[in-house]
């Protein structure tokens, strides 16, 4: 008969609304809601202890009113906010700065700077990196020669002023180093976890060994 | 409270020769906390239309802000409120201005007739049922306005459909509100609920069904929300306004649903008739509740009709259901009421009866006749391709 459909549907948008298997289909991304025993779960208890250790948040929890944070597992090869920058693989050539589309990349350098391990380069004094006009095409990690800049791999850089989407110099080397995996493969095959809790050193960030001084020594001796 | 409690008391305190400031006082008073309960209601629902929405389509809706996103409608209205009012040049600035207000006012002016218990209400109006379909006539100027001032051309056609509709779903809403008065003998709201010894709904199916499809069209919701489509009209006649009109624009849209869920509990649903240990006013917030969780309903299921669709729905469909469902009560009328103009139990029984037997009759005549024909699928040609494979 006409008009069934309607009827039809209604019980379609019904079955959504009253079983709970078929509540969501979207991954809550801050944290989610949890009962008692996804609470005990998360705090790695079973819910007898959880209830003698904290009544108050047991009983949260059985209203709803407790939530756990909670985040999609991400790719190591993401291509993040957070620049990780490397200061003693920087030599302040500004390839990255020349490759970058938008022309974000501010580097001043003056030729006073020490390498760690040949002796004079270029050190630097302004290295910018305008974040809130970036794509994050990851060309300039792309351009550098010497692995000294990595894309990062978080994404909650949201800032209510436009000028503190700029990144310092100072923030980039205090910055934990959380390099992602993008256009490193180096970091790949040592199965770097940009989202685990070590840092990955300058010496290792590299996709060799830098030459030591004697070998660079050795190079234009026989040119 | 009714309002002659509280004149009565304010009587007491005035002076002699004064007594038309208390009666302004006491109009004033009730309409203050009237108006206030209803915007709050409002604003309370829409958290409650998004959350139950977002069920009905297995999302969260709004859940961040204060337990379970009760606070969402208030940052709402913060938002709104501290947002530009952006007018556009070539606007009718006038127009323009006092177009939202003529979307507000009619919804809050309905709720000054609505009995909300046996003894509460603002006003006991003799031609309630009138003014109601008065009243909410006037949405389809706001509507007009809106389009017409923000010179958009989205907005004005959102604004032309608008018009065209609403005019037409008003005559179906007015004859199926008809037969209630018929029933009722009378037009005032408390006699309808009064007179109501078996609930309307139950002896005028057919116009429960017509009012009920009508006035979704008349507050122009989904599945009758083309005034607004957004998929093809940016968001139809408000599209310019921003700020703190645009969240009078949005009050009036959350407020319809709560007016057409208290006229119908009112009208046809017997209002604050119920049980006796549990108050009136209960059961009548208890009933418009349930209505509007329908109306809800509808709006998350069904998809938006088309524009020839949606006016050929109200004259082919509606309008001679609601002719047939008037005629139908007037006949009943005369053959069983006894000489006090009232119809006994046992000849209600008999013409709920009848009026249902009509109902299923008319919306199975009806959707056949106005039905999409089913295609009948012509035997397909060979095509010379289809033996290509064979050599052929």
């Amino acid at each position: 008969m006409y008009g069934l459909g309607l009827v039809k549907g209604m019980l379609v948008t019904l079955k959504n609304l009253v079983l709970p298997s078929r509540r969501f289909t979207l991954h809550q991304y801050p944290d989610r809601k949890v009962g008692p025993l996804g609470l005990a779960k998360h705090k790695g208890t079973n819910v007898f202890s959880l209830a003698l250790r904290s009544p108050v948040q047991l009983a949260k929890s059985m209203v709803g009113l407790v939530s756990v944070p909670d985040r999609y597992p991400q790719h190591p090869r993401f291509r993040g906010e957070e620049f990780t920058w490397y200061e003693e693989r920087c030599t302040g050539c500004a390839s990255c700065a020349k490759y970058c589309p938008l022309g974000i990349i501010e580097i001043v350098t003056d030729p006073s700077g020490q390498d760690m391990q040949e002796g004079q380069k270029y050190g630097l004094e302004v290295f910018d990196i305008d974040i809130g006009r970036c794509m994050f095409c990851g060309l300039c990690v792309e351009a550098c020669p010497y692995d000294a800049l990595h894309m990062g791999s978080g994404f909650e850089e949201g800032r209510y002023v436009r000028n503190e989407l700029v990144i310092h110099k100072d923030r980039l080397v205090s910055a934990s180093k959380r390099p992602s995996n993008w256009f490193r493969p180096q970091l790949e095959g040592r199965h770097n976890d940009p989202r685990g809790d070590s840092d990955v050193a300058w010496q290792e960030a590299g996709r060799h060994e830098k030459p030591s001084v004697s070998d660079q020594e050795e190079r234009w001796a026989k040119r | 409270m009714s309002f002659d409690n509280v004149y009565d008391i304010i009587v007491g305190l005035t002076p002699e020769g004064l007594e038309w400031l208390a009666f302004i006082a006491a109009g004033g008073i009730l309409a203050f906390a009237v108006i206030n309960a209803v915007v709050m209601s409002g604003a309370i629902y829409t958290w409650f239309e998004r959350r139950a929405l977002g069920r009905f389509q297995s999302r969260l809706g709004p859940n961040r802000w204060g337990p379970f996103g009760l606070f969402q409608p208030f940052a709402d209205v913060l938002k709104l409120l501290s947002k530009e009012d952006v007018v556009p040049e070539p606007a009718d600035r006038v127009v323009f201005h006092i177009a939202p207000l003529f979307l507000a006012i009619p919804v809050l002016l309905v709720f000054a007739v609505i009995p909300f218990g046996e003894d509460s209400f603002l006003g006991r109006l003799n031609v309630g049922v009138l003014f109601i379909i008065g009243v909410t006539g006037v949405n389809t100027f706001g509507v007009f306005m809106g389009g017409y001032a923000s010179r958009n051309k989205y907005a004005l056609f959102g604004a032309m459909r608008g018009v065209a509709m609403l005019i037409s779903y008003e005559v179906p809403m007015a004859l199926a509100l008809t037969g209630v008065a018929l029933a009722a003998g009378s037009l005032a709201l408390t006699d309808i609920v009064e007179s109501q010894s078996l609930f309307f709904v139950v002896t005028q199916p057919l116009g429960f069904l017509v009012f009920m499809t009508a006035a979704s069209a008349e507050m122009s919701r989904a599945p009758f929300d083309m005034i607004e489509a957004e998929s093809e009209l940016g968001s139809g006649y408000h599209t310019e306004y921003s700020g703190i009109k645009f969240a009078v624009f949005q009050l009036a849209e959350f407020l319809a649903p709560i007016a057409t869920a208290v006229i119908a509990t009112a009208l046809f649903l017997g209002g604050t008739k119920g049980f006796d240990p549990i108050p009136g006013q209960v059961w009548f917030v208890a009933k418009t509740i349930a209505v509007v969780c329908f109306l809800l309903w509808f709006r998350a299921t069904w998809p938006r009709l088309r524009v020839d669709q949606i006016m050929a729905f109200a004259w082919k469909g509606l309008f001679p259901m609601s002719l047939l469902n008037m005629f139908l009560i007037a006949v009943e009328m005369q053959v069983f009421q006894d000489d006090a103009g009232v119809i006994p139990n046992g000849s209600l029984i008999v013409m709920a009866a009848i009026n249902w037997a009509v109902t299923v009759a008319t919306i199975v005549i009806f959707a056949h006749l106005l039905g999409q024909r089913r295609l009948k699928r012509k035997v397909p040609v060979p095509s010379p391709l289809a033996n290509m494979a064979e050599g052929g």
